[in-house]
C-alpha cells in the first residue's frame, strides 16, 4: 500500500510518454474522450485508422501486463444503474466539456491552458461532490 | 506509420494506467472521496504525467509539423464557457459514481466484466447525444437574447444589433 505512489509516479510517467508520442510524432493531442467522441459522432471521420490504432493499443496492450500481477482486482460495481447512469454522465459531459483527465488533465495543464485547469477543477469537483452524495448520503454507490 | 505509432502511443498509455493501479476503481474513488479512506495515489499519476508533457510542449512548441511530417495541433480554443464547466461537472459526477474514465474503460476493458462493457456501451450513448445537447443548449441562448431586448430599439439598431449577435454567434 505505501509503495503505491511510487508505481502510481511509473504509470504517470509511462501516460506522459504516450501523450508524448501521440503529441510529437502524430501531431496530436491524446485525450481518450476526444479519440473515442470523434468516432462516436463521426466527427473525426478523417482520422479514423489512427483513432482505432490508438484504441487498439489501449485495450490490448494492459491484458498483456496482467500476469505480472498476481491479481488485478477492478473493484467495478455491480450496480446496473450507477454503471449506465456514470456511463452517460462521463460520455456527455467529456464531449460538452471537449476533454477529460487525459485530454484537459495531462494534456491541458502541462501547457498551462485555462481551459484544462478550470476543467480539471471542476471534474475534480463534480468527483467529489459525487463521493460525497452517492456515498456519503444516499449509501448507493 | 502513424497508425503504428497510434498504436504505440495507446499502449504505453494503457500500461500506464495499469502499472498506476488507475485500472482500480477503489483507488479512484479513493482519490475522490476527501471524506472517506483517502488515496493520493491519482496526484502522482497525474504529476509524473503532466510533469513529462511540459517537457514535451517545449519541444512541440518549437515544431510547425510533427515528425511524420502532419501539421501539429495549434489555434486552441481559449473561451471558458459554459459548455467547459457543465460538462466538467457532469463527467466528474459519472467518474465519482462508478470510478472509470474514458481511458482506464477502455484499458481496462478485457478484464472488467461485463460491467466495463457496459459502461462503454452508455458511455457511448452519452457521446452520441452530446451534439444534440449542445444544439438544445444554444437555442436556450438564442431565445433568451432575442426576445425580450429588441421592443423598444429602432429598426436600425434592431438590425445592427442582429448581425452582431449573429457575428458573435459564428
Amino acid at each position: 500500500m505505501h509503495q503505491d505512489w511510487i508505481w502510481g509516479l511509473v504509470g504517470g510517467l509511462m501516460i506522459g510518454a504516450g501523450a508524448g508520442v501521440y503529441l510529437l510524432v502524430n501531431g496530436r493531442i491524446m485525450g481518450a474522450s476526444g479519440i473515442i467522441g470523434g468516432l462516436i459522432d463521426g466527427s473525426g471521420r478523417d482520422t479514423v485508422s489512427e483513432r482505432v490504432a490508438f484504441l487498439g493499443g489501449l485495450i490490448a496492450v494492459p491484458p498483456l501486463l496482467v500476469p505480472l500481477y498476481k491479481v488485478v482486482d477492478t473493484h467495478v460495481t455491480s450496480s446496473i444503474w450507477v454503471i449506465v447512469a456514470a456511463g452517460v454522465l462521463v460520455g456527455l459531459g467529456t464531449r460538452l466539456a471537449n476533454g477529460c483527465t487525459s485530454g484537459h488533465g495531462v494534456c491541458g495543464i502541462s501547457r498551462f491552458s485555462l481551459r484544462g485547469i478550470v476543467a480539471t477543477a471542476f471534474y475534480l469537483l463534480g468527483g467529489g461532490l459525487s463521493l460525497v452524495i452517492f456515498r456519503h448520503l444516499l449509501g448507493v454507490i | 506509420m502513424r497508425n503504428f505509432f497510434a498504436f504505440l502511443s495507446g499502449g504505453l498509455f494503457g500500461a500506464g494506467l495499469l502499472v498506476a493501479g488507475m485500472v482500480d476503481t477503489k483507488k479512484v474513488q479513493g482519490w475522490l472521496d476527501v471524506f472517506g479512506d483517502w488515496d493520493p495515489t491519482l496526484a502522482f499519476v497525474l504529476t509524473g504525467a503532466v510533469g513529462v508533457m511540459f517537457f514535451v510542449w517545449m519541444v512541440a512548441q518549437r515544431r510547425e509539423k510533427s515528425m511524420l511530417g502532419s501539421p501539429m495541433p495549434g489555434a486552441f480554443p481559449r473561451l471558458v464557457d459554459r459548455n467547459l464547466v457543465l460538462g466538467s461537472l457532469l463527467f466528474g459526477a459519472g467518474w465519482g459514481m462508478a470510478g472509470l474514465c474514458p481511458g482506464p474503460a477502455m484499458g481496462s476493458l478485457s478484464f472488467n466484466g461485463w460491467q466495463g462493457w457496459l459502461f462503454i456501451i452508455a458511455m457511448g450513448v452519452g457521446m452520441a447525444i452530446a451534439p444534440r445537447v449542445k444544439d438544445w443548449l444554444s437555442a436556450l441562448d438564442r431565445t433568451k437574447l432575442e426576445v425580450p431586448p429588441c421592443e423598444n430599439i429602432p429598426e436600425e439598431e434592431r438590425a445592427l444589433a442582429g448581425n452582431t449577435s449573429r457575428a458573435v454567434a459564428r
